[in-house]
């Protein structure tokens, strides 16, 4: 049944039907209903989760280890310091191979301190060992977060996966949004497979070792192949989903309007909404416009990227937070996707919408038309900025 | 109350905490750990912080211990303790777990007075069934004796060196049984290493209370307090007997000191012994900074009598 609904409704309403059994979460603008919601569910008797109120980001992702390590299927959500604060623990999941997944409602990280969307907190976890995820619209983010689940559980995976969701533009709008019966959905989520819990005081594990350089490279090795088997986990599951609930997903990277394109973007999240209607506006004018939405950021589906791109003229490639004194992240994946092939797109890289500043259908129309005439250099420019 | 032959006699059937660790020799650490497991008869989860039993218990691919156990990082024992005990809950609800297990979290006072009190209190104030063991052995022995808030004035460590201008550690240790105390938790005691027996009925009526259970130990360290190798139960039993270390419980808010030393022994006594103090002695200002030591253990010694006096009537306990 369709109904109206926020970001963040759609994913408690996901992570309602998955129902764990944790969820430790602290609140921040703009992640705080997700907790809000979960608090609701727990509070009136509708899951049996045991909901952990901790007092801090960090404290809630350790707990959530804890708890995975235990062997129940936990989840969390945070948002810009919340995340920054947990990384630390972040890195630790992923090391220890827990499945947990998170939903992050992308803000800009301080200083000075903003409330509104960027990637800088996504960007930040890039490197941490967590699959992410990138939502488009309030049912990507209830949809992703069924996905996420079951590839964070996945036999050959067992890593913590991160449902990154736009700050206001996701998490506060209202959209149509269809989720599954939940009886459906808990069938495609099934139960939880712990392994190894540590409440199996019959088989005592020890969780956490620490490792001398002797065998330190050899598991981080060994970490780098179970993210390796995202991808594979990705298609099985998405192409599940898709057969269960009749989505147009199909694959790491959505590419719109791109076969006899000769430019393009590249964008992450949110911004494909009006990246569509930008392309859509210049199409009606002849011109040869697309766009590439890339909803699986980590791992970076190098294949599937240079596939879509490398036919092309003209690429330019959003990022939505500066990796400062480099190029923007998403901008390096994507030279590093296309830099094997032979003839290969000319690539300019793009900064916008930090903090929240808005980007618009005009500005990325004449972002498009620009192109040709931009000199592909290792030169930032920026969207709606003033100089 | 549980005696040594029943310790040793849950020991021999189950080793909890084995010999395969690299802990020092002449390190107090193993002994408590093992006191504490043997006192308790249920199946237990251990939680431990970063740290000294932390790194000689767990060097991939071996590890010392016999019972579940994990490790995080140094913030957050209490957040971990919480999240396993969370999942017990939930678990036994769906009936997937039936039987009665204990959690226990072994923590140094860096992981505990410092860098982790933030994760123990809210872990104290949620109210998360669980016993946490402060192994308190006053610096951050691990990282090579660098100060904590645990550590007593005057005390060399590597980051408070004795020097021309600054000799040793200037700060007051902190008081953090009375902080934990604050948080109105069922059960709060101090022990020592010296007094197994003692800790060993601490652990045993701390279990029998629902919710959190925090036992601070004086767990010495020859390494780190600089003292002969097999001085650590000398020294834990001079902490006691100079009111230094007051063994004392806080049992549903009712005070009560387990032991009152008769003769009153100078703290003097204590610190001559331990090269981290050394300097007291050589240093013609040295004697008057003992004196201030002196007072301040006076004064905390008062205080608890005061306070035994104000909110008496705990259980247990022998004088
Ligand atoms: C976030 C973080 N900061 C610092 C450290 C370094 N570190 C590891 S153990 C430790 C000291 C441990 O001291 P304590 O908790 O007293 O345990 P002990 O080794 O004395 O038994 C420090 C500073 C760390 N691992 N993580
Ligand atoms: S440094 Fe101290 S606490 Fe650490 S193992 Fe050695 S004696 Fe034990
Ligand atoms: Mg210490």
């Amino acid at each position: 049944m369709r109904k109206v609904m926020t970001g963040h409704k759609a994913v408690a309403e996901a992570m309602r039907q998955i129902e764990p059994d944790v969820v430790a979460v602290y609140p921040i603008t703009p992640q705080s209903e997700i907790a809000e919601y979960y608090a609701e569910y727990v509070h009136d008797g509708i899951v049996h989760t045991e909901l952990v109120p901790v007092e801090s980001e960090h404290s809630a992702l350790s707990a959530c280890v804890g708890a995975a390590a235990a062997g129940a299927r936990v989840m969390t959500a945070t948002s810009s310091q919340g995340l920054a604060l947990l990384v630390e623990v972040l890195y630790i999941a992923a090391g220890m191979r827990l499945p947990i997944v998170m939903a992050l409602a992308n803000r800009a990280l301080s200083a000075p301190i903003n409330i509104h969307c960027d990637h800088s907190d996504a960007y930040l976890a890039r490197d941490s060992g967590a699959f992410q995820i990138f939502c488009e619209s309030a049912q990507e983010a209830y949809d992703y977060t069924l996905i996420a689940q079951r590839i964070a559980e996945h036999e050959r995976v067992r890593l913590p996966g991160i449902v990154n969701l736009d700050g206001f533009a996701l998490t506060h709008t209202a959209q149509v949004v269809e989720p599954l019966e939940d009886a459906v959905a808990k069938e495609f989520v099934g139960p939880f497979q712990a392994v190894y819990p540590l409440l199996d005081v019959e088989k005592p594990v020890t969780w956490g070792a620490f490792a001398m350089p002797d065998y330190y490279f050899e598991l981080k090795r060994a970490q780098q192949a179970a993210i390796e088997e995202v991808p594979a986990a990705f298609l099985a599951v998405q192409k599940e989903f898709v057969r269960l609930a009749g989505r147009p997903y199909a694959g790491f990277v959505d590419a719109y309007r791109l076969e006899d394109a000769d430019r393009a973007l590249v964008v992450l999240g949110s911004t494909a909404g009006t990246a569509k209607v930008a392309v859509d506006a210049l199409r009606e004018k002849g011109e040869k416009v697309g766009l590439l939405k890339v909803w699986l950021f980590r791992p970076f589906p190098y294949g599937a990227v240079a596939e879509a791109l490398g036919h092309l003229r003209h690429v330019a490639v959003l990022d939505r937070a500066i990796s400062f004194g480099a190029m923007g992240a998403l901008y390096s994946d994507v030279a590093a996707a296309l830099y094997r092939r032979k003839d290969r797109p000319a690539l300019v890289n793009y900064i916008y919408g930090l903090g929240g500043r808005d980007i618009t259908v005009e500005q990325l129309q004449n972002v498009l038309v620009e192109l040709p005439k931009v000199r592909p250099d290792e030169a930032l420019r920026y969207i709606g900025l003033r100089e | 109350m549980p005696s040594i032959k029943t310790l040793a006699q849950r020991e021999e059937k189950e080793v909890r905490f084995t010999p395969g660790h690299t802990l020092c020799a002449g390190c107090a650490e193993p002994m408590v750990v093992r006191t504490v497991l043997n006192a308790i008869a249920d199946p237990v989860v251990v939680a431990s912080p970063t740290g000294c039993l932390e790194v000689a218990s767990s060097r991939f691919p071996g590890t010392a211990w016999n019972v579940p156990w994990i490790h995080v990082a140094f913030e957050n024992a209490g957040a971990v303790i919480s999240g396993v005990e969370a999942a017990y809950k939930a678990l036994r609800r769906t009936g997937a777990i039936r039987r009665r297990i204990r959690f226990v979290v072994f923590a140094g006072d860096g992981g505990t007075y410092d860098i982790g009190l933030q994760a123990l209190s809210g872990a104290l104030e949620r109210g998360h069934d669980f016993l946490y063991v402060c192994l308190n052995n006053e610096a951050y022995m691990n990282t090579g004796v660098q100060r904590s808030s645990a550590t007593p004035a005057c005390a060399a460590a590597t980051t408070a060196p004795v020097g021309d201008a600054i000799p040793g550690k200037p700060q007051d240790r902190k008081d953090l049984t009375e902080i934990v105390a604050a948080h109105h938790v069922p059960y709060v005691a101090q022990a020592a290493v010296s007094h197994l027996i003692d800790l060993a009925n601490k652990v045993e009526r701390a279990m029998k209370h629902e919710g959190p259970k925090f036992l601070n130990v004086l767990t010495t360290c020859p390494l780190g307090w600089r003292t002969p190798r097999d001085s650590a139960l000398v020294q834990s039993k001079l902490a006691v007997e100079t009111r230094y270390w007051p063994l004392y419980e806080v049992v549903e808010g009712k005070y009560k000191i387990n032991y009152k030393p008769k003769e009153r022994v100078p703290v003097e006594e204590w610190l001559k012994t331990q090269g981290r103090f050394r300097h007291l002695f050589r240093d013609p200002k040295g004697q008057e900074r003992i004196a201030e030591f002196q007072a301040a253990v006076d004064r905390h010694w008062e205080y608890l009598l005061r306070k035994e006096t104000c909110f008496s009537g705990g259980e247990g306990g022998q004088g």
